[in-house]
């Protein structure tokens, strides 16, 4: 079971608090209308499911309930860091630099 | 003579202390400190069971937790515990044990043809043979095949027992208590680290428990181990956990340990649970797990009478135990000396020493021949007599051709073996670390740790007592710097002797017998021997994990702890390929078998779920009402009148509705508080249905998509306010929806001035449906005018409900005139029982959600979720009618202009009506186009509903159907099993199509 830092409520908790809210920084087009098929397509169901550093959202559904986002090694869980809604994507490579991989 | 293989004297068992102990109905005598394992070989008994597969007589293999043969039933409490390890089951006065997979006794056993027909029984037999017929396999072959292969019997009766759980946190898990261990515990105790020592045995000391001949600064280990405990049990900051085994080791340093507590014990403190899960959160971990012993792979190698060896010293030092009166050493490691001289020492014969190796050491040979043992060097057993007990063993010279030849026969009724040591890697393994392939020590060790952990000692195949107490030091230390970056000056123990071992052999031994006739076992417990991983091999398995599944090698409750390294030395000679390249299977959780109580605790029975009930729930009970569960709720299906049946009831009910009025509770229905200046904007988005010219003091029915474009949820919404709505939800989509509105709000428009509160809980919603349902509500509600012209159909209205603050619904599921009365939840009994008695004064009823089904149907109204399945579009639904069509964005709006959302032949809502209106089809049930189709033939759609409908006297259906729309007034196809139903497609709104009833 993961450990979390919430950044919100600024403590750690077990998984259990939180629900997994998938792929972060996956826009919604801001004028859907204007999409394509395939743009439409690839927002709705494309995800990069990687096997290394992943950048998630969860939320801490029984804490403070605010989505926010996750960067974690999905072959040893270990989380590199943990960021508010709408704080920019960290840098992953360096992330995965200093975490050893 | 009780007890004929006790020792005179030593041993840690209490002496003083005897107990009586049956084994198979038979009675014997066994003390404090035995486990059943030792207790029975001190009375002389090997054969405890029968093999899996074979029926061969089995016997006492180890003194652990790998034990592979000895798995007994235990009673207890009037029912049996199976499965459990003779090695781990500690003896209390009275305790009742069994043999497994026996018939009809352990002694003779008619299952035992099975290994005279062995030929038949090759690896991978059963993917081979019983292929064909296929019914066979359900009606034949598999309880022919699980009545004669398996183990113990599952219990008959609901588990008696209770279960505790606790959540722990400690700076330092030390997981064994061997030197290792207790070294580490030692060393980050002192730290003033928090320090949790625990040890799947009954007594901390692992292997030092066992050693007599070693000193550790200068006393004998045993005692060492004592003061070391004393010690630690002196000290605020370490909880010591005996008996309790670390079973699973999970992501950021998560171990789960099983504590046994009172199974040990003839007559419990029943308040105590008989296990407790500890969840363990721990900073650093030190797995101080040790190494087992290897069996060697010769022919019959698995004789009631063939042991470990250093299982041999341990029933003789630890429980004053001799394995047997005349005992052959088999070796190809030092080790197993010690084990004869200590049986020698006790007045044991040790007929010989039989060493694989050329030149054992010489200093070995030394002491041996000074107690006058036979020493033969270059020597393996070729086979072994006897079929309950071992009887005598054949010896075989190695010859430097390669071959075996024969040296003779030698009686004996015990051997004791070993081919080397394994080290126990499972909870490094279990952390997601990789073990690496060492060629020094023989055996995979731990690499890289990826979690916070690190092996100590035997685990990470570093053996001497000297270098292992050392490691064990030094690991406690770092695991504490790292936990708490602390350090403390820690005096080593100074140990002398426990020398390290030299010497070991992998795979199957060579022999001189005919080698298509015998059986040299690798995994005991799934009995697979080094023929059938040869075959595996032959027959095209090319990896370890191929080999495992075909074979069955390794997938016994020990997971190959003690068969994977010979396993993978046969397999990589059968491949020819290097060991490290034949693969190795990874270790999972549980280290050994768990109860299912432990990991259910007490989520069972009542507990396993919440359960939610109405504000009628007491009301119900004493009317007879009839409950369904509706995920957690408790929601009632319908309320049967004396002698009625669920039809008869649902008929009556859904008349009196039409007729007169009915009661429904509908306080399950999710809701939610949607406040702010931007509330309308965000229901715009979030909803198809238009909302900002929705006027206070109205409602509308909301359609929710996904952005797919597939509808997830509906609901209607009342206006209660500019800037404030209440929003309902199906029962089941309350916590998604309210989920779904957050995620928007949060991450896509943070920017909108809105909160959402989830008010589900908050009130209790009595639903009163009917022509009769404005005269029931009339003498209870205050500040609403009900007429219809300033309350017409969709409104919504605060007032007060005897006196209590009300919102008043005038909406409708039935299709008649309806208000839903929503109350603060505290007065939900009282509404609900007021209103019960209003409405026998007009000849109402209460009702059910059969009934609310059946008249929902009748009027076409769909079930999210019943009627869709999460393809279905508003278009496809004949809901094109609830999207704003001014609306320049909603959430699913783009999705439904997806190609394949606008494509013909999409499967559309509609209702059937059976030719013959009597026969009800069955939910679920298949349409197609053809009265009989071919096997094979894709379905035009599913029903999705279908009751009987007293309104239409009749039955009906609703179903999704392929271009469904165009198809009202054509004939299809239902078959069934008796017989293809003729249906015609119709509308799906079967009652007052005009809604007349509704405006009244
Ligand atoms: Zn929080």
């Amino acid at each position: 079971m993961l450990l979390i830092y919430c950044p919100y409520c600024e403590v750690e908790r077990p998984e259990t608090e939180f629900h997994n809210g998938g792929e972060a920084h996956i826009a919604r087009p801001a004028d859907p209308s204007k999409t394509s098929d395939e743009e439409w397509a690839e927002f709705l169901y494309m995800r990069s499911n990687v096997k290394g550093i992943a950048v998630e959202r969860w939320r801490h559904i029984h804490g403070c309930g605010r989505f926010f986002n996750v960067v974690r090694d999905t072959v040893s869980d270990k989380i590199l860091k943990v960021y508010k809604v709408d704080d920019p994507m960290p840098d992953l490579e360096a992330l995965a630099k200093e975490a050893g991989r | 003579m009780s007890q004929p293989f006790r020792t005179e004297k030593g041993g840690r068992i209490d002496r003083g202390q005897q107990l009586t102990f049956t084994f198979d109905g038979e009675e014997m005598q066994g003390h404090k400190g035995d486990t059943l394992a030792s207790a029975l070989l001190a009375n002389g008994v090997h054969l405890v069971g029968r093999s899996f597969k074979y029926h061969r007589p089995r016997g006492i293999v180890t003194a652990g937790s790998e034990e592979p043969n000895a798995l007994v039933g235990v009673y207890r409490k009037g029912d049996q515990t199976p499965n459990l390890r003779a090695t781990q089951v500690e003896v209390y006065q009275g305790l009742e044990a069994i043999s497994q997979n026996r018939f009809p006794s352990l002694g003779f056993d008619v299952g035992a043809v099975n290994d005279l027909l062995s030929p038949l029984f090759p690896a991978g037999f059963y993917y081979k043979t019983f292929m064909w017929p296929k019914a066979f396999w359900d009606r034949v072959y598999e309880p022919v095949i699980r009545a004669a292969a398996g183990l113990g019997k599952p219990p008959k009766n609901p588990d008696h027992d209770t279960y505790g759980n606790i959540y722990a946190h400690c700076d330092v898990l030390v997981a064994g208590s061997g030197p290792a261990g207790l070294a580490a515990a030692v060393a980050a105790a002192e730290t003033g680290a928090k320090v949790i020592l625990c040890d799947e045995q009954a007594e901390f000391g692992g292997s030092l428990l066992s050693d007599e001949n070693a000193t550790i600064d200068g006393k004998p280990p045993a005692e060492w181990v004592r003061d070391t405990i004393v010690k630690l049990q002196g000290m605020d900051n370490v909880t010591l956990l005996s008996r309790t085994t670390a079973f699973g080791y999970f992501a950021h340093n998560y171990i789960a340990l099983a504590e046994r507590v009172t199974e040990h014990v003839s007559d419990p403190d029943p308040k105590l649970p008989r296990e407790r899960l500890w969840q363990v959160r721990a900073k650093e971990v030190v797995i101080a797990s040790g190494a087992i012993e290897r069996p060697m792979v010769f022919p019959e190698n698995d004789r009631p009478g063939i042991l470990l060896a250093d299982a041999g010293r341990t029933y003789l030092n630890r429980y004053g135990v001799k394995v047997g009166n005349k005992v052959l050493i088999a070796t190809a490691c030092d080790t197993a000396w010690q084990a004869a001289f200590d049986l020698a020492d006790h007045g044991v014969d040790v007929v010989a020493i039989a060493d694989l190796r050329e030149t054992p050491p010489e200093n070995l040979v030394a002491i041996a021949q000074a107690r006058g043992i036979r020493v033969e060097a270059g020597c393996v057993v070729t086979g072994t007599l006897g079929r309950k007990r071992v009887k005598a063993a054949l010896l075989g010279r190695l010859m430097t051709s390669g071959q075996v030849a024969s040296a003779g026969q030698v009686a004996c009724d015990a051997i004791l073996m070993s081919g080397g040591w394994t080290p126990t890697v499972s909870l490094y393994s279990q952390s997601r670390g990789k073990v690496v392939w060492d060629e020094t020590v023989g055996a995979y060790v731990p690499g890289k740790s990826v979690q916070h952990e690190r092996s100590a000692g035997a685990a990470k195949g570093l053996y001497g007592l000297q270098a292992t107490l050392e490691d064990g030091y030094a690991a406690g230390e770092a695991a504490a710097k790292a936990a708490i970056g602390k350090e403390a000056k820690v005096t080593y123990a100074a140990a002398s002797g426990g020398e390290a071992g030299q010497g070991a052999v992998l795979g199957a031994l060579p022999h001189d017998r005919n080698a298509s006739r015998v059986k040299a076992f690798v995994d005991y417990q799934n009995d697979v021997t080094a023929k059938d991983i040869k075959l595996a091999a032959r027959e095209g398995m090319q990896s370890i994990e191929h080999i495992k599944r075909y074979t069955t090698t390794g997938m016994a409750t020990d997971q190959g702890r003690l068969s994977n390294m010979n396993a993978l030395s046969i397999a990589s000679g059968a491949l020819e390929k290097p060991i490290v390249d034949v693969g190795l299977t990874t270790f999972r959780l549980p280290y050994t078998p768990t109860t299912f109580g432990l990991f259910a605790g007490v989520a069972r029975g009542d507990h396993f779920d919440p359960v939610r009930k109405t504000p009628s729930h007491d009301w119900v009970v004493a009317n007879g009402g009839v409950y369904e569960d509706v995920g957690q709720w408790k929601r009632t299906w319908y309320f049967p009148k004396s002698g009625e049946d669920m039809h008869a009831a649902v008929a009556r009910e859904c008349a009196t509705v039409r007729e007169s009025v009915g009661l429904f509770d509908a306080s399950t229905l999710g809701k939610i508080e949607v406040v702010g200046p931007d509330a309308a904007e965000f229901l715009e988005r979030m909803y198809t249905n238009p909302w900002k010219k929705l006027a206070p003091g109205r409602c509308r029915y909301g359609l929710m998509l996904n952005d797919a474009g597939f509808i997830v949820d509906d609901g209607v919404i009342g206006r209660l306010a500019d800037d404030r709505f209440h929003v309902t939800t199906t029962t089941g989509g309350a916590p998604s929806v309210f989920a779904t509105m957050e995620d928007y709000l949060q991450t896509e428009w943070p920017d909108l001035d809105v909160w959402i509160t989830s008010t589900t809980e908050q009130y209790a919603v009595a639903a009163v449906q009917g022509p009769k349902a404005r005269e029931v509500i009339a003498p209870f509600i205050e500040g609403i005018d009900l007429s219809a012209d300033p309350f017409p159909h969709m409104s919504v209205k605060e007032g007060t409900f005897c006196g209590v603050p009300c919102r008043l619904f005038r909406i409708s599921f039935t299709g008649e005139l309806g208000f839903e009365i929503n109350v603060p939840r505290r007065h939900g009994k009282m509404t609900w029982e007021t209103l019960a008695g209003e409405i026998e004064k007009h000849n109402g009823t209460a009702y059910g959600t059969e009934t609310m089904h059946v008249l929902r149907a009748e009027k076409g109204y769909i079930i999210v979720g019943q009627d869709t399945d999460g393809t279905v579009t508003p278009q496809d639904a004949g809901m094109s009618w609830a999207i704003g069509k001014k609306k320049h964005d909603f959430v699913g709006k783009r999705g439904l202009e997806r190609p394949d959302l606008v494509a013909e032949n999409r499967k559309q809502f509609v209702g059937l009506l059976t030719k013959d209106p009597k026969v009800k089809l069955e939910e679920g049930a298949q349409i197609t186009v053809a009265q009989n189709p071919a096997t094979g033939t894709p379905a035009e759609g599913h029903v999705t509903s279908s009751y009987y409908s007293p309104a239409m006297g009749r039955t009906i259906a609703l179903a999704i159907v392929k271009n469904g729309h165009a198809l009202h007034g054509k004939s299809l196809y239902v078959p069934m099993p008796d017989g293809s139903i003729e249906v015609e497609v119709t509308s799906p709104i079967f009652f007052d199509k005009e809604g007349a009833r509704l405006n009244v």
